[in-house]
């Protein structure tokens, strides 16, 4: 197997300037083709910027949009992860992260999760995507793509590393905060970010690549320190914090097939099992089943205990679940007879 | 030979709680990103401050210089008649080790004036008029200077309200804002400012003799930890007193808090269009088109 020379865009995007950015994006993949990459990676909201709030609307773009068109006519014998605002026939707003190849928009992927807490409200002014998927690549390898929170939700590199990604492509615009001097790199939110990378690469034996953004939108600062992770959980190449720049970093993948073979972790992984006990936990969490794991002794309210005895959850029945404990109801729904 | 004085462990400058201490290197590096991100965004090259010889002021200085260059910073010294000479000297020297920019105007004139006819004003009606005072000097030359207004506010003072409202308070943009006093302290102390500066103990000045500490009752390590405890790690009543702060000084704190919640906020609008700035009409500061051209 080939080594991949990856490019990462530690960009400082301006806000709201979305022409004044693509040009940029045009630039840095031109530099990248000529340093010899075969993948650059360009950080969340690229195009626009971050903290849009109601800008959003503004520089939202169709995926037919002839500008992104021209962008990805720059990929022939490149794969390039750019991402920006979408909105959909339905005029939703999504943040997105597309994979343009060999002058196509081959893969979009939409941010499943909206952080709409602490200095984050992105709930507010976006849509949430509901599809999940590893994409193949030119690069002769599934390629799984995710945007900033999204790493912060277990299921997604597993997802993706299941559905045979294996590079791990995560876009950010993380917001540098923290600054407890008891911190590895002086960053709460570095640290963070470092160690979840670290353990997705190596739970899922996969390469992971991590493109932050620097620069300030208003008050916050991005804080950049972009990474190539190994499968062994290895930094093949840390960018500096807040440093804008295109770093290049190459990648043996032979590393990858090593590493599996090694550590045969997604072999023997059991999605069945996750899909059998994920099913039972929605129903009971939903109130549609009564919970299995509760104690009789916990009281309201608490995950652990039972559910309320004087409502009859809607849509159970007594006889759907066998070997189920009997629901603590007042009356059993009432049996029609045959 | 040996020099006994150099055997003393020397009295470290300033006390830090362990919890407070931060990478000063870090918070230079971002403190310096967001000064120029907020020039460059406001289309601005200069900035101009009040610099009052206190530790906040100072530090402001040295972040804007090792930001973006002295000489692009207008220090403007704005003692009142009984203002301490003490501190005008430290505010001149913290220009000369710069070499920056500066100017000194006497606000006693103009403060004298306003309470002339009103001699008896109470000490806060003059701290607050020479507060405001000084912000109306800082906007003229943020206009004859061509800069924008640096604010030079901490945390601390912030969260309790020991400040006053459109005085100095008022900024363009404040790279200090979310630092408490010890950790002003612990970047001064990084940065070079001047130890006597970061020695000596905080004062708005406003009377002679005046300290924060004693007009207040609290001191700044004790009360910088329990505002982090209180408002930065969420801690309740049960477990910040078996943190070991005194409950009585934890009510107090709260109730200034509280009390001082409008000072940090934009005043409301009343609500009554389709859109309304601050509420449903949400556009960032800074956005394109923006910038003074």
């Amino acid at each position: 197997m080939q080594t991949l020379t990856v490019a990462l865009a530690q960009i400082a995007p301006r806000l709201g300037l979305f022409e004044e950015n693509l040009e940029r994006h045009h630039a840095l993949i031109a530099e990248a083709r000529g340093r010899g990459a075969g993948l650059i990676v360009f950080p969340e909201l690229g195009l626009t910027g971050y903290l849009l709030q109601d800008l959003a609307a503004e520089v939202a773009i169709r995926l037919d949009d002839p500008r992104l068109t021209a962008l990805a006519a720059e990929t022939k014998n490149l794969s390039a992860v750019v991402s920006f605002v979408e909105e959909s026939a339905d005029h939703r707003l999504f943040i997105a992260a597309a994979l343009l190849e060999d002058g196509r928009v081959r893969h979009v992927h939409r941010k499943l999760f909206l952080p709409t807490y602490g200095l984050f409200d992105e709930r507010r002014f976006f849509a949430a995507g509901d599809l999940l998927r590893a994409t193949p690549s030119r690069l002769g390898i599934g390629l799984g793509l995710a945007v900033c929170e999204d790493f912060w939700h277990l299921t997604v590199p597993q997802l993706l590393a299941l559905d045979g990604a294996q590079i791990l492509i995560n876009v950010s615009s993380s917001p540098g905060r923290d600054l407890a001097a008891t911190n590895e790199v002086g960053l709460g939110t570095a640290t963070s970010w470092r160690t979840l990378m670290r353990t997705y690469a190596q739970l899922t034996t996969s390469v992971v690549i991590f493109c932050n953004r620097v620069g300030v939108d208003e008050s916050i600062s991005f804080w950049g320190g972009s990474e190539v992770i190994a499968p062994s959980g290895e930094a093949i190449f840390s960018a500096p914090f807040f440093e804008e720049g295109l770093f290049v970093a190459d990648v043996p993948l032979a590393d990858l097939r090593r590493e599996r073979l090694t550590l045969p972790l997604l072999r023997d992984e059991r999605p069945e099992l996750e899909v059998r006990e994920l099913t039972r936990i929605v129903a009971e969490r939903a109130g549609l089943a009564p919970d299995t794991t509760a104690d009789e002794l916990a009281e309201a309210g608490l995950d652990v205990a039972p559910g309320d005895p004087t409502h009859p959850p809607i849509g159970f029945r007594d006889e759907a679940a066998p070997g189920a404990r009997a629901p603590r109801q007042p009356k059993s729904p009432a049996r029609v007879p045959r | 030979m040996t020099d006994a004085a150099a055997l003393q462990p020397s009295k470290p400058l300033f006390e830090l709680p362990p919890e407070l201490a931060i990478d000063t290197d870090v918070a230079r590096r971002v403190i310096g990103e967001f000064i120029r991100g907020q020039l460059r965004q406001a289309g601005f090259e200069r900035t101009v401050l009040g610099l009052s010889g206190g530790i906040d002021s100072a530090l402001v200085a040295y972040l804007v210089a090792e930001a973006i260059g002295p000489d692009r910073l207008l220090c403007v010294l704005m003692p009142y008649r009984t203002s301490s000479a003490a501190s005008t000297d430290d505010a001149k020297e913290v220009v000369r080790r710069l070499g920056a920019a500066s100017e000194v105007v006497d606000i006693s004139p103009m403060v004298d004036a306003f309470f002339a006819t009103d001699a008896d004003a109470s000490s806060i009606r003059r701290g607050n008029v020479m507060a405001r005072q000084r912000m109306t000097v800082l906007y003229d030359r943020s206009v004859t200077w061509g800069g924008l207004v640096v604010g030079t506010g901490n945390k601390t003072e912030s969260l309790i309200g020991y400040t006053t409202l459109f005085g100095d308070s008022a900024c363009a943009f404040n790279p200090i804002g979310d630092l408490y006093k010890s950790q002003v302290r612990q970047v001064a102390a990084a940065i070079g400012v001047p130890d006597q500066i970061i020695r000596k103990a905080p004062s708005a000045d406003l009377w002679p003799g005046q300290t924060d500490e004693s007009e207040a009752d609290f001191s700044y390590p004790v009360l910088d930890r329990l505002l982090y405890w209180r408002v930065d790690r969420r801690r309740t009543d049960e477990e910040t007193a078996a943190l070991g702060f005194d409950a009585a000084l934890v009510a107090r704190v709260d109730r200034l808090i509280a009390t001082s919640e409008f000072k940090r906020q934009v005043p409301p609008i009343a609500k009554l269009g389709p859109r309304t700035a601050g509420v449903d009409y949400l556009y960032p500061r800074r956005r394109p088109g923006s910038a003074r051209r």
